[in-house]
């Protein structure tokens, strides 16, 4: 099992470590509610070093990104970051991304942890047909998230670079904490505002302590993964191996607006999403909320009032702030209207549920 | 962290015997594991249940786990205020956070169970 560098720093303050994704990762440290609930209302910092991050430079970059991605790259300028996929050829998603424009001809893209080794050998074989200078230099990257609202305010203090005013989706390689070249950009997965952190593996222990020294005037405190998954759920952002997954085209599971069909744009799946929408979906990702009590998991059937199968569900869990169990599903297309009453098959009972519009938390 | 006037079994509950009647829950080490519980699922009020089998669930945010039989017995009664408060169980799991009573058909059963110190000893 592969670990980060703050593992030492993990056990220290007594965080639940468990594997994922291959990687010795912190799930919990004072509790799932109480992490969710500081990371909306105050500030808190998510190890997500094991996430993994591809370099993509050069005159081909930006035609190989073109055809590899759903997402229309062309947008992209230098400081954007954008939210895209991978097609896999066979109408499903080898990965979800990010994909980060640092300079002329000079991309970042950072991929889930689970899919690293998949998603370099499929950037690789496809990079054949392109030639641009890729590198996988995830081992040697490490990433904290510092997510809320006091999240900006407490990170301008380790910085002369303008950061509080940073739009959501950008990025700028900036000094902080003193270190040079640390990419910073306002990304994140909570829906609660803040910004993601690069740095080499060697600064991580420096940042760690430099954040938290920030934050302490904030009330900063580490957040463990299962939080990240609740808030990121409230948001209806979707998680691969649940939401989307080799099986799932993006237009299927509400990624459209990542899927730009536009004229100057080739890419991996185009005709086939094309003719999907052509012939009219036949299942939708919903996002739904439940009427009866129980909590909807992964893979529950999705029925019909007379409990024949309609859907899956892809995720479910009780909403620390919304305080709701709510869930994601795969649904046939006729069953996918805001208001549609379906029915959730747990322990053999089918518990009533509404289909609603995501994301689940408004705040 | 482990009453010694309970009875522990090998899947986390307790057992309290009270005159005829034993009150059961589950034991503090479990509700740490599952974390912060968001609702109790039991709808065998009423029902006669074999020793081990399935008496209702419980939902955590991360997880959901199955609630077992210590001993067999008719389920009489369910601990209603966790409906309104399944985080009881995380703050009181062998008082207030109760779950069931029921009403044993084989009392000999609970020679199986575990004392406090056997307990003890099996989740160190």
């Amino acid at each position: 099992m592969k670990t980060t560098v703050f593992k030492e720093i993990h056990e220290k303050l007594g965080a639940k470590m468990v594997e994922f994704a291959g990687f010795y990762m912190p799930i919990q440290y004072e509790g799932l509610s109480v992490e969710h609930l500081h990371v909306r209302s105050k500030v808190g910092v998510f190890d997500v070093s094991h996430m993994g991050e591809f370099t993509v430079k050069g005159p081909k970059a930006l035609e190989l990104l073109q055809y590899i991605t759903s997402n229309d790259v062309a947008a992209l300028h230098p400081g954007k970051v954008q939210y895209s996929c991978f097609p896999n050829g066979k109408g499903g998603i080898v990965d979800d991304l990010l994909v980060y424009s640092i300079a002329e001809n000079d991309y970042l893209l950072v991929v889930n942890a689970a899919n690293i080794d998949k998603d370099w050998a499929w950037v690789s074989q496809q990079n054949e047909k392109f030639g641009a200078e890729i590198a996988n230099i995830s081992d040697q990257i490490s990433q904290l998230a510092v997510q809320g609202p006091l999240a900006l305010k407490a990170m301008q203090k380790l910085t002369d670079a303008n950061v509080i005013d940073m739009e959501y989706y950008t990025t700028q390689t900036i000094t902080f904490a003193g270190i040079p070249n640390i990419v910073f950009s306002t990304t994140g997965y909570t829906g609660a505002g803040g910004c993601e952190i690069y740095f080499k593996n060697e600064d991580a222990v420096k940042v760690w302590n430099a954040v938290f020294e920030a934050g302490a005037e904030f009330d900063i405190k580490p957040i463990g993964l299962a939080a990240r998954d609740t808030l990121r759920l409230e948001m209806g952002f979707c998680l691969y191996g649940h939401e989307i997954d080799d099986t799932i085209s993006p237009v299927e599971a509400g990624l459209g607006w990542i899927t730009k069909f536009v004229d100057h744009k080739d890419f991996i799946d185009k005709d086939y999403m094309l003719q999907l929408k052509a012939d009219g979906l036949k299942r939708k990702l919903v996002g739904f909320e439940m009427i009866d009590r129980g909590i909807p998991r992964l893979e529950y059937e999705v029925c019909d009032a007379e409990g024949n199968q309609i859907g899956i569900v892809r995720s479910g869990t009780h909403g620390p702030s919304i305080n709701k169990s709510v869930g994601t599903a795969w649904i046939k297309t006729e069953y996918s209207k805001i208001g549609s009453e379906i029915y959730i098959k747990i322990r053999e009972k089918l518990l009533k549920a509404v289909v609603v519009k995501m994301p689940f938390y408004k705040g | 962290m482990f009453p010694e006037n309970l009875k522990y079994s090998h899947d986390h509950e307790w057992l309290k015997m009270d005159g005829e009647i034993a009150i059961i829950g589950i034991t503090e080490y479990a509700a740490e594991q599952l974390g912060d519980i968001v609702f109790v699922d039991v709808n065998t009020v009423g029902d006669t249940i074999d020793q081990n089998d399935v008496f209702g669930s419980i939902e955590a945010v991360k997880t959901v786990s199955d609630l077992l039989l210590p001993i067999s017995g008719e389920i009489v009664e369910f601990n209603e205020e966790l409906e309104a408060n399944p985080a009881l169980i995380n703050s009181d799991p062998y008082n207030a956070g109760w779950i069931i009573k029921i009403k044993p058909t084989n009392v000999s059963e609970m020679d199986a169970l575990l004392t406090a110190e056997q307990y003890k000893e099996e989740i160190a």
